[in-house]
């Protein structure tokens, strides 16, 4: 069973290398007005607006989009034959099955790493961009770790630097071989010009990237999470524009995952941020607690339906009349022999378990005589 | 987000001089005070932590990984870890070291402190204390002073609480280990006894502001429904599994014993026969000087009698810190249960 490596020549290398860098970062920048790119490209302004019920397929989505004016603004330009649908034209980025409406569905993990590496981006830099890994299904993506890249963006030019994304991806491919480049994520709040060259790196590692963003400058008061695919759209047998498509964003979370993810939100409630791990029978109360507050939220609506603030609402009402009867009724006598018999059977593995303890404690005197 | 940059730099500066901060502890002279009295973890590392295993971890395999932070004063603070592959059939071409070193590097390109002070480990049922481990632990302490192991149980985790704990290795073991001496002698000069092998620091999950914001909206818009699992009745499978474990190293442990006390039925027994051999001797001795003749020499005893080989302490040792470990998680647990059987009680009796 192999162990991570002694650090001890570790520790001592890492401060040396500190000292020589490697090589600026091999980039590849592009001046960003690229004609080939856009007429007008997608979003100078917003990013396609969230509240559009339509993760449509992708080519509604281009025709709707070219027709509704007013949120959306994603094409200003759109003069277009709105009706021509995307379909006729040759697109070289759309394979896959993607019909529209599909989800993404994100774990915990991502967005921590995300807001994290946020927090640690260098100075005078607005945004992070990063890599997504996950795997693909039918109908869904499941994005399961994510790495940040190091890039740099100014008013002209954006670099990215792909080497260090691919050593990475590397990397982290021995650690779990499942996973496969999924797309990229940025900070912010817009979708830039600069999105539209990146997401091109990356559709050149995997088919139809979808592309994250997670608002860290908070606007609206919120931290908005918004995923897009990419879809072309614009004139037939002209210079083609890029869209982005929002898809819809769920949670996945495996069940340590969310106990995890319980315990992490106490922080919010701590003045200093920080909290310690509870003790065993602390928890048990804590648990308890908490069904006590669902118990009492329960118990409000079912005086508010009587006392006629409420209107009833016949599955609410059976959804109580199923947690009602979920307390088993035994006979007393039974419940009173199968609660003793279950408390002599911890206390004896409680007694054993002390007797062991001092068994060896007597061991240890023993043996150093 | 200036003062992590801070913190990374004069970590990358004191790492190589490792008596920085933990010099604090060095120069009270081994009065036994550990350089670390807190760790303080990142919430991003307990989800990964979470994720490594949840995914690479099925089984009795145990998944490790490593842990990066800074030191501050006498806190540890973790902000990242990243996982170590697991080791496969065809790890000819892996090199550990390699990887290790890459990783750091690529991960210090943007920005994550790179600094090393621990490893991670899962574990099944809590049996963790074996050589490996030891090892691993002495290594790490040795090169780095305030480096930590940290514990994820799994299966006590998907019962309903976070089960992260962290170790270090007393300084007295520290001392054993370094002479690489681990006879019965030098271990009772350290007075080393199972409970003081390893210490526990306390853990505090700290998060920063961005962080709590992010919870906020995943609160708001995943809204997954509690399982409450902490509050399951059932889980005598879990007490089984955990009681199985225990015999079985209280099987060892007899072993142990028994290889023991042939040990010391031996030297006695080896005693005995030194004792008859020298009054024997005597006795010759005697009834040569009456016929007067010159006594027999004395012979080296020692090389008559070889002296039999004392068991190894060390891994009795392991074996009771393992069985201390098993009983503690045991008790905490029935004391979970009993609280949970009396509620039910309660429930029961409104009922009637």
């Amino acid at each position: 069973m192999a162990t991570p490596a002694a650090p001890a020549s570790a520790s001592a290398a890492t401060p040396a290398p500190a000292a020589a860098p490697a090589a600026a970062p091999p980039s590849v920048p592009v001046p960003s007005p690229t004609p080939a790119s856009a007429p007008a490209p997608s979003p100078a302004p917003a990013p396609v607006p969230a509240p559009t019920p339509a993760p449509a397929s992708s080519s509604d989505a281009a025709a709707a989009a070219a027709t509704t004016a007013a949120p959306g603004q994603t094409s200003a330009s759109a003069p277009a034959p709105a009706q021509t649908p995307a379909q006729s034209l040759p697109g070289p980025a759309l394979p896959g099955p993607f019909p529209g409406g599909r989800v993404v569905r994100l774990h915990p993990v991502i967005l921590a790493s995300i807001v994290d590496s946020y927090e640690r981006r260098n100075e005078g830099a607005a945004r992070v961009i990063g890599t997504l890994l996950g795997t693909v299904d039918k109908h869904s993506v499941e994005v399961t770790n994510c790495f940040s890249v190091p890039h740099n963006e100014s008013e002209d030019e954006v670099a990215v630097d792909m080497e260090f994304a691919k050593n990475m991806y590397e990397l982290h491919k021995k650690v779990s071989p499942n996973e496969l480049i999924l797309g990229w994520y940025a900070t912010g709040h817009d979708i830039t010009e600069h999105s539209v060259l990146i997401h091109e790196y990356y559709s050149r590692e995997a088919p139809n990237p979808i592309h994250l963003t997670v608002d860290t400058s908070l606007q609206n008061g919120r931290m908005s999470i918004k995923a897009y695919v990419s879809t072309l759209m614009g004139v037939p047998g002209r210079t083609m524009g890029v869209m982005f498509t929002p898809l819809t964003v769920k949670y996945a979370y495996y069940d340590t995952e969310r106990i995890g993810v319980d315990l992490i939100m106490k922080t919010c409630f701590s003045p200093n941020r920080v909290i310690g791990l509870s003790s065993d029978l602390q928890q048990v109360g804590g648990a308890s607690a908490r069904i006590q507050d669902a118990l009492s939220t329960v118990l409000q609506y079912a005086e508010d339906v009587l006392s006629g603030k409420v209107s009833a609402d016949n599955t609410v009402g059976r959804f109580l009349m199923s947690l009602v009867n979920q307390v088993p009724k035994i006979v007393p006598d039974d419940f009173e022999t199968m609660l003793n018999s279950n408390i002599n059977d911890l206390l004896m593995v409680t007694y054993l378990a002390n007797l062991t303890q001092s068994q060896i404690a007597l061991n240890e005197k023993l043996v150093n005589l | 987000m200036a003062s992590r940059k801070e913190g990374t730099g004069s970590a990358a500066a004191s790492s190589s001089s490792t008596t920085g901060p933990a010099g604090k502890g060095k120069s009270k002279g081994g009065s036994g005070d550990s350089a670390v009295k807190q760790v303080q973890i990142d919430g991003l590392v307990v989800l990964k932590i979470i994720k490594h295993y949840q995914e690479e971890g099925q089984g009795t395999e145990v998944v490790q990984g490593v842990l990066l932070g800074l030191v501050v004063e006498d806190r540890l603070e973790i902000t990242n870890c990243f996982p170590f592959p697991q080791h496969t059939e065809d790890d000819a071409d892996f090199d550990e070291v390699q990887y290790q070193m890459e990783m750091m590097r690529s991960l210090r390109h943007v920005n994550i402190d790179h600094l090393h002070v621990g490893w991670y480990q899962s574990t099944y049922y809590g049996s963790f204390v074996t050589r490996a481990l030891l090892d691993s632990q002495f290594s790490y302490q040795h090169a780095i002073e305030e480096s930590v192991v940290l514990i994820y149980d799994p299966i006590k985790t998907a019962q309903g609480s976070l089960s992260l704990k962290a170790y270090r290795l007393t300084p007295k073991l520290m001392e054993v280990c370094k002479e690489k001496d681990f006879s019965p002698e030098a271990l009772k000069k350290g007075n080393i006894t199972f409970e003081h092998m390893f210490e526990e620091v306390p853990i505090v999950i700290k998060n920063s502001h961005l962080i709590n914001v992010l919870m906020w909206e995943l609160e708001k818009k995943s809204a997954v429904a509690d399982k409450h699992e902490l509050l399951s009745l059932a889980s005598s499978n879990h007490l089984g599994k955990n009681l199985q474990l225990l015999m079985d190293r209280v099987d060892e442990m007899s072993q142990d014993i028994v290889k023991y006390n042939t040990y010391m039925r031996n030297t006695s027994k080896q005693q005995q026969q030194k004792h008859q051999y020298q009054q024997r001797r005597q006795q010759e001795n005697m009834q040569r000087q009456s016929r007067g003749e010159p006594p027999l020499p004395e012979e080296d005893l020692s090389k008559l009698f070889k002296p039999p080989q004392p068991p190894a302490r060390m891994d009795s040792l392991l074996i009771a810190g393992q069985i201390n470990t098993y009983c503690q998680n045991i008790k905490e647990f029935t004391a979970q249960n009993l609280g949970k059987l009396f509620m039910a009680q309660a429930l029961q009796e409104y009922n009637n």
